[in-house]
């Protein structure tokens, strides 16, 4: 029998709902590590989180403060956890938190827990608002689009853009307008939503494809995994999809990892027009949701952002499985009152 | 007339294109003119075998298979 490495992980993104956070399927490929004796620490927002009612993949939750309660409230709560848990690594999971993460990177280093962040740099410079600079500097197609901070400038904006137009939010979604009228109703619920700006953006008619990808920080390229969707939901994501060959993302997984030095899990949204040219829609900083996708592919992600932040040695990946599939589906657990309550009176379960 | 070569065909007439993610269903002649055409066979040798099979023209049956290979064409399984 092996010694395994013992290690208390905590995951954010345990919303596994129908526009699901990455957290479970992180927690899934870490899970398959032969290399590891982990305990998973669920870190949640909301009480109905299905993650945390996961009990075979998640060992303990906690609930911590909204990102709009800032970064000190988050560090103070991550503190009572740590005293508790002695943590060793945080994987955030959703965009909205990691700006608080990447501030308190150092912090938490001192208190002994690891991260595996981009920078604050990296990460404001990939902003979908920045998206068209961006495209420049590193010399790859991204959609015309501009950000927006109120309804007149929305409506200026348009009038020199063909419809339909994407209207997205900060954050996250994204809808397709055909008029005036309809990008206005979505710039008043994205910026109630997420807030502003809201960005608005050539629509760019063709296959959707994504690439899952992990930097080392130093420039190499350490998985890479493209998927074209194959189902996708109203809300925009993919409820099965498939991996592919395609040698011109993988292409440009590398140049953008390379040129920009990416730390971390990253996800690229793109799309393929007829004519074959690829467009860039969206960085997301950190691991997608579909990410057991890559594993069940033969390249297990958070098993390797696992092992990079704590320090360990990590070859490349060079080769993954194409033409296997995910297909997602919802399930109903059965959760006694009696934990919700412990959980909603406590913050933790 | 050249398929592309990472395209899979399965027994059961199931295309796949891994550069793409699209996947295809052909009935049984379908597959069996894909496959000819993956061994390196063109329009003209693939009649020659289909007329003795099958009870049509020349004519009716180029016409056919040029339109299959069209098809094949639009759907990125054929080099350029």
């Amino acid at each position: 029998m092996t010694n395994l490495r013992k290690v208390t992980v905590a995951v954010t993104g345990l919303n596994n709902i129908d526009s699901p956070g990455p957290g479970i399927p992180v927690i899934r490929g870490m899970r398959e590590s032969k290399d590891f004796d982990l305990r998973i620490i669920g870190l949640a927002y909301e009480h109905l989180e299905p993650g945390i009612y996961m009990s075979d993949l998640v060992d303990k939750t906690y609930m911590i403060p909204y990102p709009a309660e800032g970064k000190d409230a988050l560090f103070k709560r991550i503190v009572e956890i740590h005293q508790k848990e002695k943590l060793d690594v945080i994987i955030p999971n959703f965009d909205a938190e990691l700006f608080s993460f990447i501030k308190l990177e150092k912090k938490l280093e001192e208190l002994g827990i690891k991260t595996y962040l981009p920078s604050l740099e990296q990460f404001e410079e990939r902003h979908k608002s920045n998206l068209p600079a961006y495209g420049e500097k590193y010399g790859v197609n991204v959609p015309a689009g501009t950000e927006v901070f109120s309804i007149s400038d929305l409506d200026n904006t348009l009038k020199s853009m063909n419809y339909p137009v994407m209207i997205k939010g900060k954050y996250y979604d994204a809808y397709k307008a055909f008029s005036l009228e309809q990008a206005v109703s979505y710039f008043t619920n994205m910026s109630g939503k997420w807030g502003l700006p809201v960005i608005v953006q050539e629509f760019i008619k063709g296959t959707e494809v994504n690439i899952i990808a992990l930097g080392d920080g130093k420039g190499n390229l350490i998985a890479a995994v493209p998927m074209r969707k194959q189902y996708i939901t109203d809300k925009g994501k993919a409820w099965g999809g498939i991996t592919i060959d395609d040698k011109s993302m993988l292409d440009l997984a590398k140049k953008i990892i390379s040129k920009t030095k990416w730390k971390g899990g990253m996800e690229l949204e793109l799309i393929r027009t007829s004519d074959n040219k690829l467009y860039l829609l969206e960085i997301n900083p950190r691991i997608p949701a579909w990410v057991y996708l890559a594993v069940g592919a033969g390249q297990n992600i958070p098993e390797a952002l696992l092992k990079l932040t704590l320090g360990m040695d990590v070859k490349p990946f060079t080769k993954y499985d194409f033409g296997k599939m995910f297909v997602r589906y919802s399930y109903d657990m059965i959760v006694d009152l009696e934990l919700f309550s412990r959980l909603t009176t406590t913050g933790e379960l | 007339m050249i398929i592309k070569g990472n395209i899979a065909l399965s027994e059961n007439g199931f295309v796949f294109n891994p550069s793409t993610g699209d996947s295809f269903t052909l009935n049984n002649t379908g597959k069996e003119v894909l496959m000819m055409i993956k061994k390196g066979k063109n329009i003209s040798q693939i009649a020659d075998l289909m007329i003795a099979k099958y009870d049509a023209d020349r004519i009716t049956i180029e016409r056919y298979l040029e339109d299959f290979v069209n098809d094949l064409s639009m759907n990125n399984l054929m080099e350029d």
